[in-house]
């Protein structure tokens, strides 16, 4: 117990040790200039140690065995229905109250406002942020149960990857223009330290439990997938809300 | 302060509410069993909640606001150029120490990035130990500050962010048809998991210091890049290091085949 509790110590200070040598490093010998405050910076580096100790137990206690759990007892049930299901539901409730996309969404709100695409109204913009979020929410749930037929299916995924991001080329080229950047930065918001882990731990069971699927080959890629699907949903999103864009470069 | 740890407690609370209840939802109502050690797996969730909020507050605390400065104050036109402006196209070389620090911000906050950390260990066991965790991350994190780099020197040059992203995504899709096939997938799934909670505020505030100084740049966009970058480059780098290590297995058992019988 203290042994490993030890190990966790010192694996959660080298990861920090980067970050503080880079800051400690450029304030005196490149911008040479005194720390503002150093007993904050101390605090603030022993939480940083602290929270990654507890983070890493509570993925080993937690996160990893749920996910694995489940695809268990899905491939044990052998329903691929509710498999589906769960695995939509867990897309959709981690990366709809995402703080990251609640930020982005009202962002784009504005945008879209001073833009002229939508009124300035404050009921137009915040439902066109909701809009926008379930979109977002909706198109990760879609990349989990891809990534799960993938799985079932032993689909290679750069298929998937390179074909999706054709799709996201092609796309942009008849997006209304206010979209397209948001598009974009959703792809990067929706993978939470809370669902990455999970998600791993659920494709890596599931390639596990099933006959002739590698864990390393099948298990993963359905995060690649999250970060792909929302660039294309809000761009088609987008195109139903407005029009295809006709003309213009891109 | 008391705000910060508020704020990350609430955001990574609703994670785990959801999870909770998914969980507990389909117990009692499909899977109809009791699922193997509920309470020590809520536990752990109760654990992951607390660790995010103390590692978000301990950056916010320590470390964002220091190294947001930092990333203005190096792209800042008193230190690049000692002027208050920027010349009309400033020389791209005149920003060494900018890119220097783009490489080491971008190499040292991907170390400490924790879904980086579970997807690392999560390769371990998949792999049964063959993929060494910390090996991944070194490499990822190496990823992250190439592309953050290169991000850097594009706002400043003004070069086109679609031609660098085209040109990036057509190494990978060559890359995918040579390296090993165990590899692909974990390549592609660090990409998107380097853009989250410790990189993008950091990387954020530099591409908006150089944008907002250069002029004809476009802070929005151009902040975009990077962290398109960010993603971009992790997938080359551990494919081009599977790659490595494969035709360096390989060369080592020709040698041996070729000492056995000459």
């Amino acid at each position: 117990m203290a042994r490993m509790f030890a190990r966790r110590m010192w694996e959660a200070v080298r990861d920090l040790l980067p970050i503080v040598v880079v800051v400690v490093g450029f304030q005196t010998l490149v911008l040479r200039q005194p720390f503002p405050n150093v007993a904050e910076l101390l605090v603030g580096a022993l939480f940083v140690v602290f929270g990654l100790m507890l983070f890493v137990q509570g993925l080993e206690m937690g996160l990893f065995p749920i996910g694995e759990a489940m695809a268990y007892a899905f491939a044990k049930k052998g329903s691929l229905a509710w498999l589906l299901v769960f695995g939509f539901l867990l897309g959709f409730s981690t990366t709809v109250a995402e703080p990251a996309l609640i930020a982005i969404a009202g962002e784009a709100a504005d945008v879209a406002s001073s833009a002229g695409y939508i009124s300035s109204d404050e009921a137009v913009r915040s439902a066109y942020a909701l809009q926008l979020r379930l979109t977002v929410a909706l198109s990760v749930g879609a990349a989990i149960v891809l990534g799960i037929l993938r799985i079932l299916r032993g689909w290679p995924i750069q298929w998937l990857i390179i074909g999706g991001y054709g799709i996201v080329v092609s796309v942009t080229f008849i997006a209304p223009e206010a979209i397209i950047g948001i598009a974009f930065d959703s792809g990067g918001v929706t993978t939470s330290t809370v669902t990455v882990p999970l998600v791993t731990a659920l494709g890596v069971g599931l390639a596990t439990s099933i006959r002739g699927r590698d864990p390393l080959i099948d298990g993963f890629g359905m995060i690649a997938l999250a970060s792909l699907t929302p660039m294309i949903f809000v761009m088609l999103f987008g195109i139903l809300r407005f029009g295809i864009r006709v003309g213009g470069a891109g | 302060m008391i705000e910060g740890l508020t704020t990350a407690l609430i955001a990574t609370s609703r994670d785990v509410f959801a999870v909770s209840a998914l969980l507990l939802g389909f117990q009692y109502f499909v899977l109809r069993q009791p699922i193997p050690q509920i309470r020590r797996l809520l536990l752990g969730l109760v654990l992951v909640v607390l660790g995010l909020a103390f590692f978000l507050m301990g950056l916010e605390l320590a470390l964002f606001p220091l190294g947001e400065l930092m990333a203005t104050q190096l792209s800042s036109p008193e230190f690049v150029f000692g002027s208050e402006t920027v010349p009309e196209s400033p020389p791209w070389w005149k920003y060494g120490w900018v890119y220097l620090f783009a490489a080491i911000v971008g190499f040292s906050t991907t170390l400490a990035e924790p879904a980086l950390i579970a997807v690392a260990i999560k390769a371990k066991k998949a792999s049964r130990g063959t993929i060494r965790p910390w090996g991944l991350r070194l490499v990822v994190a190496i990823g992250v500050a190439a592309g953050i780099t290169l991000g850097a020197f594009r706002i400043v040059t003004g070069a086109s962010l679609v031609l660098f992203v085209a040109v990036g995504y057509l190494i990978v899709i060559i890359q995918t048809a040579f390296a090993p096939k165990s590899i692909i997938p974990l390549a592609y799934d660090s990409g998107g998991v380097t853009t989250s909670t410790v990189t993008v505020p950091l990387v954020t505030a530099l591409g908006l210091g150089l944008a907002a100084t250069i002029p004809g740049r476009n802070p929005a966009l151009d902040g975009f890049g990077l962290i398109a970058f960010a993603s971009l480059f992790p997938m080359i780098t551990v494919m081009g290091y599977a790659q490595l290590a494969d035709w360096r297995a390989r060369r080592r058992l020709m040698r041996a085949e070729k000492g056995t019988n000459p």
